[in-house]
C-alpha cells in the first residue's frame, strides 16, 4: 500500500482530534468559567417561593374601639404587560373588563399606566409588572360578586384580568380620624430595594400617610415564605425550608375617638358659622380650612387631632379614581389630603404672646408685677393696637387678658434697642428668639407622624437667609417701571435691607405677626409646656403596640427638655389666661356659663390678602391642666369669635354639658391598654 | 448498476481467522473495553435520567435501565456474528443490508411508521419495540460504499467519476427517504459518512470540495424554499439566538447548557442532578443524554465520556490504518467518520454549539435501533482488526 491511504487517513485524524478539543474546551467553558452562571439559573429553574402574605396589624383606639380593621373583598385586577403582548394592545380585552365593572375603558387604561414623566394621575405607582387594582367588591357583595364571576367563568375572554379575594382595609368609623389614620398604597419599585422595606414583597401595600405609614414596619409584619423544589412542569416535589409568616401587630392609639369625633363634628360646625359671619372687611368669611388639636398637657399624648376638610380614607382602597385624587389634593377645594394639624403652618398671632411676656420677664428686663402703657399707637414704629384701643397703664395679667398688643410692642423695641437696633451689638440676646425655639417652635415636635413640617421661626438667620435668597428678584422689582409705585418702594426697601431685623419687625416678632409660622401641634406643645409646668412634650399618637401573642409594647411619652422660665412665671401666666375665658377677656363671650374653667388665648393672624387666622390656644382646667385643646380656623377672622366657640364645644364635648354626655369624663385617657383575648380579638381596657 | 455480489476474490493470507480462543485473544481489547464502559456509563445515566420520572409514575424505576440493558446484550449478539463472520464475504449481504434498509425507510413512510418527537421514523413491530430504519441505513450505507469503491481501488489509485457518481447515486436513495421523514440530523450524519468514506478512499479533492459546497447550498436552498418543516427552521433560529424563545423553541438548548453548566467540576452526584431529577430537559434519556453526564458527574464525568470516545476513534483509525484491504480500511473508516461526526453534533447541541436535531450519543444514549448499528459498527472494527497484518 502507498502512503496516500495513510495521508488521506492523517486528515481524518485531525479532524476526530479537532472535534474532541473543541467538545472539551466548550465543555471546560461551560462548567468551569461560567458556571456559576448557570449554577444560578439552575436554582432559579428549581426553586419557587410561594408568599403567604402577613396580616396587617389593625389600629385601634385607646378604649379598644376599632378604627382600622381587615377585610375580605373581591378585587378585580389588569396586568399590562399582559394586555401588551395582544394583538390589539389589549383594547378588547379592556373594553370588555370595562363593560363587566362598569368603569369607563379609558379610565382604566389610565390607572394601568405606570406613573412617571407626564404622566397625571390617576396611574399606577407601583411596580409596572404587576397587576393593577382596578376594581373591588365586598365579599358579601352580590352584584360583585356575580360580575367576578363573568370574568371568572370566561377565562378565556378575560386574558390578563384576574378577581381575588383579597385582604383590604376597613375603617368602621367612614371618615373618623382620616388624616391619623393615612392609607396604603402600593410599594414603587425604587422602594423594594431600601433596607426600611427589606423583606417587603413587591406587590405589597405599604403605608403612605398617617399612622400607616409611621407604624408600618410594626403593621405589616412579615410575609411567610416558603422555598418550594418545583420540576419542569411546576409539580412540587419537595420543601427547601419555609419561614412562618408573622402577622403585624395591632396598633393601639392615645387617640379617643368620640373625643375625635366631637373634635371633627366641632370644626366642621364652626367653619359652617364662620362661613355665615360677617369678616372685618364686611365680607362674609371665607373660613378655607382649619384644625383642632387635643393633647394630654402632663403626657403629650395626642388625644385628637382634626384637619378640615377631610376626605373617606376608602377611596384608596384599590387606588384613587382621577377625580377622586384630584380633588384631594386640589388647592381650590382646600386640598383635603394635608393634614393641617401637623403640615400646615400659620401665623400664631396673640397666641405667640406667652412667650413674648415669658422672654419679657426672663430677660430680666421687665417685672413679672410691673405695670406698662398699653397706648392706642405704639409712637416709635406708629404700631396700633388690634382695635386701636388705649387702655391706660396695666398690668402683664391684663395686657394678655385683653390682649394689648401696645404693651408687647414696647418690650420687643426696647429690647431690640438693647441688642443695638439697626447696628446690632456683639453678644446679641434677642430674648423672644430665643425663647420661641425655647419652646420648640422652628423645630418639628417629633411626633409619630409623617409630614410635619417645622414652621418657622423669623429670627435674624431666617431673614438673612431670605434676603439673599431673593434679594435679585426684588431688586428688579425695585426698578420694574411696570409695577405700581407701592411695590417698587416696597421692593426697594427690601433690596436694600431686607436683611436687617428693624424695629417694627421686632415688634411684630412680639405678637406672632410676621413671618413666624407654626403648626397647631406646634402651637399645643407650648401650651402644653405652660400647662404642664414647663415640660417640652413630644407629642404622641401611637400608645402601645400589642403583639399578635398578647404582648403589649408601650409606646412610652417623651419628655424633650424644659422651658427656661421661672414657676413662678408660669403660674402667673397660667393664672392670666385663666382670665381670658372671664367677663372682660377676649373669650369671654365664647365661654359664658360653662362649668369648666378654661385657661387660653385668643389669636387673630394677619395674612396679606386673606382674611385673619383665627385661634384658640388653651388648656383645662385652669386650676390644674389635664388637656390641652388647640383650634384654628383659616379665614376664620378673629380667635374669640370663631376659634374661641370652636374650642368651647369641643371642652364641653370633652367633659359634658347641660344636654350634653360626656366623651371623656374627666378628661382622662384610660390608664388600662386594651388586650389581645386569645381569639385575637380587642378587649378594651380593663375588660376580659 | 448491479448490487449483486462481485465475483470473489483470492483470499489474503493475512486474513485467515484462527481458533475461537485465537479469535478472543487477538480482539481489540482496547476497544472492546472502551465500547463497554460506554455503555456501562450510559446505563447509568439512562438509569439517572429515567429514575425519578418513572418513580413519579408510579412504576419500576429501573424500567429503562432494564430495556437499556437488554438492547445492549442483543447488540452485543448480533455484534459478535458481525465481528466473526469474514468481513469480505459482507459482499454477499451488503445488498440485502442496503435494500433491507432502503426498504424500512419506505416502509416508515407509510402507515406502518410511526411519529415521535416530530419526525416520522419509526416503525412499531410488536412487543414494545420500535425499529429505527435510518439507523440501520447508515450502517448499510458504510458497507455499501466501501464495497463499491473497494472494487475499483483494488486495482486503480483513485475512483473515477463514474464510481464517485455510483456511490453518490447509491448514498442518496437513503438520503431522500430519511430527508422525507424528515430526520435531518440522520441526513448530516450520512453526507459526512459519505465524505469520510470518499475522502479516505481517494477521491479528488475537487470532488470532496464540490460535493460539500453542493451541501451547503442545497440546505440554504431548503431552508429558503420552506422544504424544511417548521419545527426544523425554529430550532435553527433558536440555535442562532437561543434566548429568542426560551420556552418554545431555544427552551431544551437552554435546560442543556443550565443542566450541563451547573454541573461544575465534580457535578451534583449521580442522582442528584436537580435539572434531571426536575425533568427540565425534554428526551433526555436519548438526544439529551450527555446533560446527565454534564450535570451529575461535572466536568470530570463529562471529559471521561470524551475520552472513552476518543479511545474507540482513536482504535478505529489504527485499525483502518492497519486494514488488510481497501474495503476494510474503507469501512473502518465510514464507521469511524459517522462516529465521530454523530457524537460532535450530539454533544454540541447539549452544549449549544450545534442546532438541536434529533441525533443519539453512540453506545451511551437509550434506544434499542441505534445501539444495534452501533455495536454491529464496532463488530465489523472487530472484524477487520482480527483480520489485519498487525494486529
Amino acid at each position: 500500500m502507498s502512503d496516500r491511504p495513510q495521508l488521506r487517513l492523517f486528515v481524518l485524524r485531525v479532524l476526530v482530534v479537532t472535534i474532541l478539543a473543541t467538545l472539551f474546551g466548550r465543555l471546560w467553558f461551560l462548567q468551569v468559567y461560567a458556571g456559576v452562571d448557570y449554577d444560578r439559573a439552575a436554582s432559579a429553574n428549581r426553586i419557587r417561593e410561594v408568599v403567604e402574605p402577613a396580616r396587617r396589624g389593625e389600629v385601634y383606639d385607646a378604649r379598644g374601639v376599632p378604627l382600622v380593621r381587615n377585610r375580605t373583598a373581591l378585587v378585580v385586577s389588569i396586568s399590562r404587560a399582559a394586555l401588551q403582548r395582544q394583538s390589539d394592545g389589549g383594547s378588547a380585552v379592556l373594553a370588555r373588563v370595562a363593560d363587566v365593572i362598569d368603569v369607563p375603558a379609558d379610565l382604566l387604561a389610565r390607572q394601568i399606566t405606570p406613573c412617571g414623566g407626564r404622566v397625571e394621575p390617576p396611574c399606577w405607582r407601583g411596580s409596572p409588572q404587576l397587576p393593577v387594582p382596578v376594581q373591588e367588591y365586598a365579599a358579601d357583595d352580590p352584584d360583585g360578586v356575580r360580575r367576578v364571576l363573568r370574568i371568572e367563568e370566561r377565562r378565556e375572554d378575560f386574558p390578563g384580568v384576574s378577581a381575588e379575594l383579597t385582604a383590604v382595609r376597613d375603617y368602621p368609623g367612614g371618615a373618623l380620624g382620616a388624616h391619623l389614620l393615612g392609607y396604603l398604597g402600593p410599594i414603587s419599585p425604587q422602594e423594594t430595594g431600601l433596607p426600611e422595606y427589606a423583606g417587603v414583597r413587591a406587590t405589597a401595600l405599604v403605608g403612605r400617610a398617617g399612622v400607616e405609614a409611621a407604624y408600618d414596619r410594626d403593621l405589616r409584619g412579615s410575609d411567610g415564605v416558603q422555598r418550594l423544589f418545583v420540576d419542569s412542569l411546576g409539580a412540587v416535589t419537595g420543601v427547601q425550608g419555609e419561614t412562618a409568616t408573622q402577622p403585624g401587630s395591632t396598633l393601639v392609639l392615645s387617640v379617643d375617638s368620640a373625643v375625635q369625633r366631637v373634635a371633627e363634628q366641632a370644626l366642621e360646625r364652626a367653619i359652617r358659622t364662620a362661613r355665615a359671619t360677617p369678616s372685618r372687611a364686611g365680607d362674609l368669611l371665607t373660613a378655607d380650612s382649619g384644625s383642632v388639636v387635643v393633647l394630654e398637657a402632663k403626657t403629650g399624648r395626642v388625644v385628637a387631632m382634626a384637619s378640615y376638610p377631610s376626605y373617606d380614607p376608602s377611596v384608596f382602597l384599590g387606588g384613587a379614581t382621577p377625580g377622586e385624587y384630584a380633588e384631594l389634593v386640589d388647592e381650590a377645594r382646600g386640598a383635603p389630603l394635608l393634614f393641617r394639624a401637623i403640615a400646615g403652618t400659620y401665623a400664631p398671632a396673640s397666641t405667640f404672646k406667652v412667650i413674648s411676656a415669658a422672654a419679657a420677664v426672663q430677660s430680666g428686663d421687665y417685672r413679672l408685677d410691673g405695670r406698662y402703657p398699653c397706648p392706642a399707637v405704639f409712637e416709635p414704629t406708629g404700631q396700633r393696637n388690634f382695635d386701636s384701643t388705649a387702655l391706660g397703664v396695666i398690668d402683664l395679667r391684663t395686657a394678655l387678658v385683653k390682649s394689648c398688643d401696645t404693651v408687647f410692642y414696647a418690650f420687643a423695641y426696647e429690647q431690640w434697642l438693647r441688642d443695638g437696633g439697626n447696628r446690632p451689638v456683639a453678644g446679641l440676646r434677642d430674648p423672644m428668639v430665643r425663647m420661641a425655639q425655647a419652646f420648640g417652635l422652628g423645630e418639628r415636635t417629633g411626633v409619630d407622624l409623617p409630614g410635619e413640617r417645622r414652621g418657622t421661626v423669623a429670627d435674624r438667620a431666617y431673614r438673612q437667609r431670605v434676603w439673599e435668597e431673593t434679594r435679585g428678584n426684588r431688586c428688579a422689582g425695585a426698578v420694574n417701571p411696570a409695577l405700581p409705585e407701592e411695590r417698587r418702594a416696597a421692593n426697594r426697601e427690601f433690596c436694600e435691607e431686607g436683611n436687617r431685623l428693624r424695629g417694627g419687625d421686632a415688634t411684630n416678632f412680639a405678637i406672632g405677626q410676621g413671618d413666624t409660622l407654626v403648626t397647631p401641634l406646634q402651637l399645643a406643645a407650648v401650651y402644653a409646656a405652660l400647662a404642664n409646668g414647663g415640660t417640652i412634650v413630644e407629642p404622641h399618637v401611637g400608645r402601645a403596640l400589642l403583639a399578635p401573642d398578647g404582648t403589649a409594647r408601650e409606646i412610652d411619652p417623651v419628655m424633650r427638655g424644659r422651658v427656661p422660665v421661672a414657676p413662678e412665671v408660669l403660674a402667673y401666666l397660667r393664672e392670666a389666661l385663666g382670665g381670658v375665658t372671664q367677663p372682660g377677656g377676649t373669650a369671654a363671650g365664647a365661654f359664658a356659663g360653662s362649668g369648666l374653667a378654661v385657661a387660653g388665648k385668643t389669636g387673630s393672624g394677619e395674612v396679606a390678602g386673606k382674611q385673619d387666622t383665627s385661634w384658640f390656644a388653651s388648656f383645662a382646667p385652669a386650676a390644674d391642666p389635664e388637656l390641652v385643646v388647640v383650634g384654628m380656623v383659616s379665614q376664620g377672622g378673629t380667635g374669640g369669635t370663631v376659634a374661641a366657640p370652636m374650642v368651647r364645644e369641643v371642652y364641653d364635648g370633652i367633659y359634658g354639658a347641660p344636654g350634653r354626655e360626656a366623651a371623656l369624663p374627666g378628661g382622662r385617657l384610660p390608664a388600662l391598654l386594651p388586650t389581645v383575648r386569645p381569639d385575637g380579638s380587642i378587649a378594651p381596657p380593663g375588660l376580659p | 448498476m448491479s448490487l449483486l455480489p462481485p465475483p470473489s476474490r483470492p483470499a489474503r493470507p493475512s486474513g485467515r481467522v484462527g481458533s475461537s480462543e485465537a479469535v478472543l485473544w487477538r480482539l481489540d481489547w482496547v476497544l472492546a473495553l472502551a465500547v463497554a464502559s460506554l455503555v456501562g456509563l450510559g446505563s447509568l445515566l439512562v438509569w439517572s435520567a429515567t429514575r425519578q420520572r418513572l418513580i413519579d409514575a408510579d412504576l419500576d424505576p429501573q424500567a429503562f435501565v432494564k430495556r437499556h440493558l437488554l438492547n445492549a446484550l442483543i447488540g452485543l449478539v448480533v455484534a459478535s456474528a458481525a465481528a466473526l463472520v469474514d468481513y469480505r464475504s459482507l459482499h454477499a449481504y451488503a445488498p440485502v443490508v442496503y435494500v433491507a434498509s432502503c426498504l424500512g425507510l419506505v416502509a416508515v413512510l407509510t402507515p406502518l411508521g410511526s411519529t415521535i418527537n416530530g419526525a416520522h421514523s419509526w416503525i412499531v413491530v410488536g412487543g414494545g419495540f420500535q425499529v429505527q430504519p435510518a439507523e440501520l441505513a447508515k450502517l448499510a450505507l458504510v458497507i455499501g460504499m466501501s464495497m463499491l469503491l473497494a472494487d475499483k481501488r483494488d486495482r486503480e489509485e483513485t475512483p473515477s467519476a463514474g464510481d464517485i457518481l455510483l456511490v453518490l447515486a447509491l448514498a442518496a436513495v437513503p438520503m431522500a427517504l430519511v430527508m422525507l421523514q424528515p430526520d435531518l440530523g440522520t441526513v448530516l450524519v450520512l453526507v459526512f459518512l459519505v465524505l469520510g468514506v470518499l475522502s479516505v478512499a481517494g477521491a479528488p479533492a475537487v470532488w470532496v470540495g464540490g460535493l460539500v459546497l453542493a451541501g451547503v447550498l442545497v440546505s440554504v436552498s431548503a431552508v429558503q424554499l420552506g422544504v424544511l418543516d417548521d419545527y426544523q427552521v425554529k430550532r435553527f433560529a433558536a440555535f442562532a439566538n437561543p434566548e429568542l424563545d426560551p420556552r418554545g423553541a431555544g427552551y431544551n438548548s437552554n435546560q442543556a447548557r443550565i443542566a450541563i453548566g451547573s454541573g461544575g467540576l465534580l457535578g451534583k452526584g449521580l442522582f442528584q442532578g436537580t435539572q434531571t431529577r426536575g425533568s427540565f430537559i425534554p428526551e433526555q434519556q436519548t438526544d439529551f443524554i450527555f446533560t446527565v453526564a454534564g450535570e451529575e458527574l461535572g466536568l470530570l464525568g463529562g471529559s471521561t465520556l470524551l475520552a472513552l470516545l476518543a479511545v474507540v476513534l482513536w482504535r478505529g483509525l489504527q485499525i483502518a490504518s492497519r486494514a488488510p484491504d481497501t474495503f476494510g480500511r474503507l469501512v473502518a473508516a465510514g464507521v469511524v467518520a459517522w462516529f465521530t461526526f454523530q457524537s460532535f453534533v450530539n454533544i454540541g447541541m447539549t452544549l449549544g454549539i450545534m442546532p438541536v436535531t434529533g441525533l443519539p450519543l453512540p453506545f451511551v444514549s437509550y434506544g434499542g435501533s441505534a445501539m444495534l448499528a452501533n455495536l454491529v459498527a464496532v463488530g465489523l472494527l472487530q472484524n477487520v482488526h482480527l483480520r489485519s497484518r498487525e494486529p
